[in-house]
């Protein structure tokens, strides 16, 4: 059973600059003690996320929503795995999938079939499963001849399509999203909203991050309003 | 920390990354495919490039020592891939976690993924170079001895080696941005004082330069075997001492630490 639990969850960002980053300074640190010690704990840190404490069920699709800056993307990947949390505790239970870069993991020298199969493995698809995936995703691409070409011959919108078709096969029962993807011209457009609508469907679980509020009523089931890290609004829709 | 938790972290880390050979093996390939896109000999060119230092060396370096030119060569020959295959596991241990920021802040794998990336990486660049070896050693009139069934042994230590090394060096340089520029330069002054193109014997009586050299055991234990000479157990021994000491330090290392790498990133 698929289910999201945060009880107290923080995220804090040390900030390094070059000299938090020196092996001089920390050296230096060891040997002086006091003076530079006391340097030493005015570290700056930036808390991303907030004592945060939620509970997503199964069947649930949260829209997160807030400005920019206010923890949507990091607590995508806190979700993800990662990012451990610096206290409290976050437990993720169902198998995870992330569509924050859709293309990760192609290669431009690659065709497009040897980057669909590539871009499976990266996702932690067997080649077995991918190749009996690979003719409906050819398909929806309209790639045609294309997919026997280099990646870098195409066109960015071509390349985004294939990436979109490819990411979009995966089988989870979580699936993270960090703004809806909306790729290719106008037909295409229509057709990958239905294949994105359907893996919503049949995911138990979404959570996007996004700044539409359109959106939020068309997809969720709840909306999560983030500021400064915090939850200021936890809201169920009809 | 107890004992326990950090072998079972561990363990945890070696059977996903196990698991996950299929990527580490994509992005391994993927690594050396670009280095060499649309040339001609493609990765034969890590072959090639190597032959012909290696003719270079051997041509001048023989002249210098005044050493007839098949004994020199092989010894030259082996020595030098051995040396290649061991910096490069050392210099590139340092860039396996920020080579990969991109995979590691996008999905949650195994560490060990990253790393078995550049092993996997090297161990193809190895084999590319064990051309040279043969093809040197049939022109040397060399026959392998009994002493060649340590070589499986000997790489498996080595390669263990550069195993934890990657994680723990890949860990600190992730942290400390200055580690990877120190280890890239130490490797050069190591490279000097190290036997590679000169003979261990020249160092006569001062034998103390080779032995707290941890390098000279590790490409002792490669040269040895392949060359028909004894291998001298006191260097397996050391490296087996070190290879050990790299995994229990590695291990502690990622148990405490492996979840602020992506933070450090």
């Amino acid at each position: 059973m698929s289910k999201i639990r945060a009880e107290a969850v923080c995220i804090d960002f040390p900030i390094y600059n070059s000299s938090g980053r020196s092996m001089k300074n920390a050296v230096l640190r060891a040997t002086t003690g006091g003076r530079i010690a006391r340097d030493s704990a005015n570290h700056t840190y930036i808390r991303s996320l907030d004592m945060l404490r939620f509970e997503i069920e199964a069947g649930e699709r949260v829209g997160l929503i807030g400005h920019n800056g206010s923890g949507k993307t990091t607590l995508l990947r806190a979700l993800s795995g990662v990012y451990a949390p610096t206290s409290g505790t976050l437990d993720v239970a169902g198998r995870v999938a992330s569509l924050l870069d859709i293309s990760l993991g192609m290669d431009p020298d690659a065709t497009g079939y040897e980057n669909i199969l590539m871009r499976g493995i990266v996702m932690g698809m067997g080649p077995k499963k991918m190749l009996a995936k690979i003719d409906e995703i050819a398909e929806f691409t309209d790639l045609g001849e294309y997919l026997n070409m280099p990646l870098r011959s195409y066109s960015s919108g071509m390349q985004m399509r294939l990436a979109f078709a490819v990411s979009t096969c995966i089988e989870a029962e979580i699936l993270l999203m960090d703004e809806w993807i909306s790729v290719g011209d106008a037909d295409f457009q229509d057709k990958a909203a239905d294949r994105l609508n359907n893996l919503i469907k049949t995911t138990p679980i979404l959570v996007i991050a996004t700044h539409s509020p359109e959106l939020v009523r068309k997809v969720c089931t709840r909306k999560i309003q983030l500021e400064h890290g915090r939850i200021i609004q936890d809201e169920r829709l009809s | 920390m107890s004992i326990n938790a950090v072998v079972k972290d561990a363990g945890s880390d070696f059977v996903g990354t196990a698991k996950a050979f299929r990527i580490w093996n994509l992005l391994a390939l993927q690594d050396i495919r670009q280095r060499y896109r649309r040339s001609v000999l493609g990765p034969f060119w890590i072959t090639l490039s190597t032959l012909v230092s290696i003719v270079a060396l051997a041509v001048v370096y023989t002249k210098i020592f005044k050493t007839p030119i098949d004994q020199y060569l092989p010894y030259l020959t082996v020595g030098f891939i051995a040396w290649s295959f061991i910096s490069a596991l050392v210099m590139e241990s340092c860039s396996v976690f920020i080579g990969a920021e991109g995979i590691i802040k996008q999905i949650n794998i195994p560490f060990g993924v990253h790393v078995m990336r550049m092993i996997w990486r090297n161990l193809i660049t190895l084999a590319h170079h064990s051309v040279v070896v043969i093809l040197v050693l049939i022109y040397s009139g060399i026959v392998p001895t009994w002493g060649l069934l340590y070589l499986p042994y000997s790489l498996i230590v080595v390669t263990l080696a550069g195993v934890f090394t990657g994680y723990l060096l890949g860990a600190i340089c992730t942290r400390f941005r200055d580690i990877g520029p120190i280890v890239t330069s130490l490797m050069q002054v190591v490279f000097y004082i190290t036997p590679v193109i000169w003979y261990s014997g020249l160092l006569k009586e001062n034998q103390w330069l080779l032995v707290i050299n941890p390098f000279f055991h590790f490409i002792e234990i490669l040269r040895a075997p392949i060359l028909g000479n004894a291998v001298e157990h006191h260097s397996y021994k050391i490296c087996l001492a070190i290879t050990l000491a790299l995994g229990v330090i590695s291990m502690m290392f990622m148990y405490r630490f492996k979840k602020r790498i992506a933070y450090w990133l």
